[in-house]
């Protein structure tokens, strides 16, 4: 604990703004995690636990596209389709099987998923930490506000971030396809007998997580260093985002996103050990309070 | 009924002999030691069944008593220096009041927030025990052993009389917890179970019997943690991490969960397991996933389970 660094900091200006902006980016990675778990969530029902898999299949389908390919467009863009295809192939083949079957057995197929993965990761890109590097077009100085940095490529990423969030937002509650999606979450059955294929939505809905997963992993790339495993930390705290902000709210994604990211940005300078503990905090007392989450719905 | 509690009373006492007789069989270290870390998991997944399989109630955060009993005990050893039946007894006792206090909160939530904030309750005690360097020694866990001073004749510092003693712990909590199942407090378990409003209208008080079946299978499983603390001579910060829950939670779906003995089972598989494919193979991880998508998939009833469902069909069949 060291509350008085965390002081010193508040009072600089310079300290602020690059905490706050790398809790930004933080934040943003988690939410496009967060907000594909909770979509997921809200319309089937399921709790994706492999989902941080998903996230660190993206950053390395990226790593492979952007090092054979040399365009970063392309490695983000191929690298999300990529995941989102994943995640529509584990729908369709194991997670459509355990729907019926109580939450433990749900658990279990994606636990397995995981450690799968964990393994085939380490197989064909090996067990050593990998970094992509910074594309060449965002090698640039950072922009400097009031001494503080903010490197060019979080500009960049929470702008395509929250491009995103608005689409996704769009998507859901102003096209068909959204009110297909909202339909199918509330009465599946329902949805069902009015002749809408819910199998389509299921493993669409999937696919859109799971692109989003990718997106995130592809975007975090450059900025982080890549190792089997490191779907793990991201899925805890998309894990927490998602039941803080309320599990089914994209809003609620995001402003929970966005709080874990400074809170873990923050927390590495006031109080390193226990960073992971306030955000236990956050979520034990959202659930004792208010347990379906700041932005959920009442069941 | 009385009769059946004498059965029982042999029964525990002939598998006591058995277990006693074992080390004559495979008399080196790695099978006495393979047992204590046994009995450790037995005792503990078979308490998590208590909740998950008879109660209903999907816990995911069940290893904050196993790290909280492992904690407390060591730590009772290692400061206050008290008698290793006093530090039994304080654990068990501190355990029942956590559980209290945690249960009382997390069953008023439905479902998988339950089991949510179970979680959120076990990573907050992670999270402490890392954060509390001075007491607890963070994440190096906690260093200097834990003293273990004869008492009635009975030296845990001697491996021998280590395995007695806790393969004597899982005979008697089995036996505990297996009575409990079977009296008419684990029949309500089960009502609750299976429709937790048709027990409210019958006159039950669902939360009272929810609340105490949480800090039954609390208690238990600090015991399992206070018996691996022995083991190790100290805790980590792991005993109280969510894969311990995890671990727990594929034991019993590895034997089955709606078997009493199934939890058991799967600890005895999963242990093999973490033993005999490390030795084989490097992909430790792809191998146990595949085996966890085939029990997932395709054993759902889990090992003991399903044996015991195949031999029920074939008796009715043949009848």
């Amino acid at each position: 604990m060291d509350p008085q660094a965390l002081l010193t900091c508040l009072s600089t200006a310079s300290c602020v703004i690059t905490q706050t902006t790398g809790g930004l980016i933080s934040g943003m990675l988690l939410f496009l995690v967060a907000a594909g778990l909770s979509l997921i969530f809200g319309t089937l029902k399921v709790v994706n636990f492999m989902h941080g898999s998903l996230y660190m299949l993206g950053a390395y389908f990226a790593y492979t596209l952007y090092t054979a390919t040399g365009s970063f467009t392309i490695a983000v863009v191929g690298s999300a389709i990529g995941v989102g295809l994943f995640g529509l192939v584990f729908e369709r083949l194991f997670m459509s099987r355990v729907y019926n079957t109580d939450v433990l057995m749900q658990l279990l197929v994606c636990y397995g998923f995981i450690l799968i993965l964990d393994d085939a990761v380490k197989i064909i890109w090996g067990a050593e930490f990998l970094s992509m590097g910074m594309p060449a077009a965002f090698q640039r100085p950072p922009i400097m506000i009031a001494g503080g940095i903010l490197p060019v490529y979080y500009l960049f990423l929470i702008g395509v971030t929250l491009g995103v969030a608005l689409l996704l937002g769009l998507l859901l509650t102003r096209t068909r396809v959204g009110k297909i999606v909202r339909a199918a979450a509330v009465n599946p059955t329902m949805t069902a007998a009015l002749g809408i294929n819910t199998a389509l939505v299921f493993g669409g809905v999937f696919a859109l997580g799971g692109l989003l997963a990718g997106l995130s992993g592809a975007l975090a790339a450059p900025v982080r260093s890549m190792v089997a495993g490191m779907g793990f930390s991201i899925l805890i705290e998309s894990f927490i985002v998602t039941v803080i902000g309320g599990m089914g709210s994209i809003g609620g994604a995001l402003v929970g996103a966005l709080l874990i990211g400074l809170v873990r940005s923050f927390g590495t300078i006031g109080f390193p050990l226990f960073t992971e503990g306030v955000m236990f905090l956050f979520m034990t007392l959202v659930l004792i309070t208010k347990p379906s989450g700041l932005f959920g719905k009442e069941q | 009924m009385r009769s059946t509690v004498w059965l029982d009373i042999v029964i525990a006492v002939a598998a006591m002999a058995v277990l006693l007789l074992l080390p004559l069989v495979f008399p080196g270290k790695a099978f006495s030691d393979f047992m204590i870390r046994l009995s450790a998991f037995a005792i503990f997944a078979t308490s998590l069944n208590l909740l998950v399989g008879y109660t209903g109630l999907v816990s995911f955060g069940h290893g904050l008593f196993y790290g909280l009993g492992a904690y407390s005990f060591a730590l009772m050893m290692q400061k206050l220096g008290t008698s290793i039946p006093v530090a039994f007894v304080a654990t068990v006792g501190v355990s029942a009041v956590v559980a209290t206090v945690v249960g009382a909160i997390c069953i008023r939530l439905k479902e998988i927030y339950f089991s949510f904030l179970t979680l959120a309750f076990q990573m907050l005690l992670h999270s402490i025990i890392i954060a509390w360097t001075p007491l607890t020694g963070g994440d190096q866990g906690l260093t200097g052993g834990v003293p273990r001073p004869p008492f009635l004749g009975i030296r845990l510092d001697d491996p021998q009389h280590l395995y007695i003693f806790c393969c004597a712990v899982l005979v008697v909590s089995l036996f505990i917890m297996w009575h409990l199942v079977r009296s008419p407090f684990g029949y309500t378990m089960r009502m609750i179970r299976d429709n937790p409003r048709r027990a409210e209208f019958l006159g039950v008080h669902v939360w009272r019997v929810r609340l105490l079946a949480f800090v039954v299978a609390g208690v238990f499983g600090s015991v399992g943690g206070l018996l691996m603390s022995l083991f190790v001579s100290s805790a980590y910060p792991d005993f109280a991490y969510w894969t311990v829950s995890g671990e727990a939670v594929f034991m019993i779906l590895m034997g089955g969960i709606s078997v009493f003995f199934g939890p058991l089972v799967g600890a005895v598989m999963l242990l093999l397991l973490n033993d005999v494919v490390t030795r084989v193979t490097e992909h430790y991880s792809l191998m146990l996933g595949i085996i966890i998508l085939c029990f997932a998939l395709g054993l759902r009833k889990g090992l003991l389970g399903f044996v015991l469902w195949a031999w029920a069909r074939r008796r009715a069949t043949a009848n």
